[in-house]
């Protein structure tokens, strides 16, 4: 153990005898939580909207069937079957659908009464390019619902009353999960891949090699120092984007209880993923050359810019494998809408499984020799 | 049993064998120097002394411990002092002694007595504090062996430990390894391709050129070795046929070589042999143009092995002659 602090020890000791490296890594991230603070555009697809028919009359098996043929051709949104329209709510907060249309119990007895009929869409607003798509897409639907040639009996005016679960979350709430695993990725990209590998060059891992420490060693002492700075990266830019972007209570005891724990797996998993990357490299130019190409490549995909359901199936399929969209995920649900643990305990194990899954094989294909 | 055993030791990269079937001993107190030009095959012989590097074949045992099958338990007899400077430039000269100390497992109550023991016994103690990048480079070096003495050591390589420094710290570092060498009853392995060193420093010089072992002794068996006890390097503005012979007759000549217009002759008596030379240049009816004679070196020695100077194997071994960039103005 003495030897994996040791390694640590000499990194932030480092990192603490040059401040002008923390400010750097954190710039850039804060930059772009201010600068882009506008929406992104984008057809969204496949949205899971939750329907809850309490009605089942005949003007409701017409709404549904309009609703079908929507989801079927424009594929917009996907409908998940639901009887408890509480527990729909609940998988709403907990983000395994993306809202909920709920068709009230006397519905089809106030459509033909003509006594101003109501559906209600329940939208989780903390998302608001799919609270966009989902308010525009019904609200046509229930207008062509309301001018088709039915039967005289069944009046005109349906209407769609929306409900947000939060209070408004402006864009530049919505990027800060975002901007944070990005100053966790940057300082993952300085420590694990630029000071890693020049290290490397100038032979000072030669020195770390005659002495008795074991690879596992080696790596895991690597890894904790890149995920100790990481930490400090996505602390501070937690605190201070939260204080920029409005976030209302974001130091509340339990909820930064969780976001810590949520900034040390990420932390760990970036860097752990940085290492493996790097663990074969020995020019110092490669990192300088890939990291361009190596964040855009994970962190747009992770939807911290945009929601993944906008995405062409081959830029989902980098998301599934990204560490950085669990990250983002779990940010999310801790800044704009403060869950449970239930809600980010996926992100964390799935965070957790890919460290040390990636520290495994840092490990194997790590050489012990020059 | 010998502090280090190499036998048939050989690295090969492909087809390329930068070590070659070596085999010697370093008997325990010993400095043993391996000495030879840049590319012949020194560095890669420490690394895998060193459990850096595998060897292709053949064995090497640290104190009777193989460095393949035991590579950890030979990392605790040994301290390692790299070719390049690799300490911390951002870190203060006890740090970086304090970071190794824990990385060689020396217990926390003897940490810190033995990095300031260490700091004065190579005269940093006043710099213990600074950062590195502020100490000069015979500093650092300097630095590098204590860093290498953290764990006391029982033996202790080397790779060119005063490539790159002034003549006075060059003189400081050895003067250094001497008194460490005695206060702490070490067996040092050093590379050097300065022949100076390896004659002032080394009990035993082993003579290293394209991976193999030319000649091994001490150093000054491998002078004795050599014909004649002085050499004589001359250049004449013409010679006439058979100049050869007649070098070789003059009186006290051993050997003669004849290369690039120069002629290096071994004698036994360098001053009579000067004045015969001399007459005899006048006999013939010849110019002298440089004359030098010295006692025989150790760069003599590599001479007569090798058959090149040692300046000649450093420039083909960089692979370009650095007085090209002079000699173009």
């Amino acid at each position: 153990m003495h030897r994996i602090l040791a390694l640590i020890e000499r990194d932030l000791r480092k990192l603490l005898g040059s401040p002008t490296l923390i400010v750097v890594s954190m710039f850039f991230p804060l930059v772009q939580l201010v600068v882009l603070g506008s929406a992104f555009g984008g057809k969204i697809k496949e949205l899971r909207v939750g329907v809850v028919d309490q009605d089942h009359g005949v003007p409701t098996v017409k709404l549904r069937e309009m609703f079908g043929a929507i989801a079927a051709n424009a594929r917009t949104f996907v409908a998940v079957e639901y009887t408890d329209p509480q527990q729909a709510v609940k998988d709403l907060r907990e983000g395994k659908i993306n809202g909920v249309l709920n068709i009230p119990p006397e519905f089809s007895r106030r459509v033909l009464a003509r006594a101003a009929p109501q559906v209600a869409l329940i939208e989780d607003n903390t998302d608001n390019f799919s609270v966009g798509a989902l308010q525009g897409l019904l609200g046509g639907l229930v207008a062509t619902y309301n001018q088709r040639g039915a039967d005289p009996r069944v009046p005109p005016g349906v209407t769609l009353s929306v409900v947000e679960l939060y209070p408004y979350v402006p864009y530049i709430q919505y990027l800060l999960p975002g901007s944070i695993v990005l100053a966790i990725f940057i300082s993952a990209m300085i420590g694990g891949g630029i000071i890693y590998i020049d290290d490397k060059a100038r032979g000072l891992h030669e020195g770390y090699l005659v002495t008795p420490i074991t690879k596992f060693e080696l790596i895991l002492g690597f890894n904790l120092s890149g995920a100790i700075r990481g930490f400090m990266a996505g602390l501070i830019l937690t605190t201070l984007g939260a204080v920029i972007a409005g976030i209302p209570n974001p130091l509340e005891p339990l909820r930064l209880i969780k976001l810590l724990l949520v900034i040390g797996t990420t932390s760990l998993a970036l860097i752990s993923m940085m290492f493996l990357l790097m663990v074969r490299v020995n020019d110092p130019l490669v990192p300088r050359a890939t990291f361009g190409v190596l964040n855009t490549l994970l962190f747009f995909p992770s939807g911290a810019v945009y929601p993944i359901n906008g995405f062409p199936v081959w830029m989902k399929i980098i998301s599934k494998f990204d560490p950085l969209t669990f990250g983002v995920h779990a940010f999310k649900s801790l800044l704009l809408k403060d869950t449970s643990l239930a809600a980010i305990a996926g992100d964390l194990i799935v965070l957790t499984l890919f460290a040390v899954l990636a520290l495994g094989l840092t490990t194997l294909l790590f050489k012990r020799t020059l | 049993m010998a502090a280090v055993e190499v036998e048939n030791i050989r690295k090969c990269f492909g087809s390329f064998c930068a070590v070659d079937d070596l085999t010697f001993t370093v008997e325990h107190g010993e400095i043993f120097g391996l000495l030879g030009p840049n590319g012949a095959g020194k560095s890669t012989l420490i690394r895998m002394l060193t459990t850096l590097l595998v060897p292709t074949s053949g064995t090497a045992r640290i104190m009777g411990i193989d460095v393949v099958r035991s590579p950890n338990a030979v990392r605790k007899l040994i301290g390692v002092i790299p070719q390049a400077l690799t300490s911390d430039l951002d870190l203060s000269a006890a740090e970086n002694l304090k970071i190794f100390a824990k990385l060689y497992g020396v217990p926390g109550e003897r940490r810190a007595r033995v990095v300031k023991e260490l700091l004065d016994a190579v005269e940093l103690l006043p710099w213990a504090d600074k950062p590195v990048k502020n100490l000069s480079g015979g500093m650092r070096r300097r630095l590098e062996i204590a860093r290498g003495l953290v764990h006391a050591p029982k033996i202790f390589f080397l790779d060119e430990p005063t490539t790159g420094l002034d003549p006075v710290s060059r003189v400081a570092v050895w003067e250094m390894l001497a008194k460490l060498k005695k206060e702490h009853d070490l067996t040092i392995l050093m590379t050097t391709h300065y022949m100076d060193e390896a004659d002032k420093l080394c009990d035993r010089v082993a003579i290293i050129d394209h991976g193999k072992l030319v000649a091994l002794d001490t150093p000054m068996k491998l002078k004795a070795s050599i014909p004649g006890n002085n050499i004589l390097e001359v250049s004449f503005t013409g010679v006439p046929e058979g100049w050869l012979e007649t070098l070789k007759s003059l009186a006290d000549v051993q050997d003669v070589k004849a290369e690039d217009h120069v002629y290096r002759i071994g004698s036994n008596n360098g001053a009579r042999t000067t004045v015969e030379l001399m007459e005899a240049a006048r006999r013939a009816r010849i110019e002298i143009t440089s004359l030098s004679v010295q006692s025989t070196t150790l760069d003599d020695v590599f001479v007569h092995y090798t058959g090149r100077q040692l300046r000649d194997a450093l420039q083909e071994a960089l692979g370009f002659d650095p007085r090209m960039f002079y000699e173009r103005r």
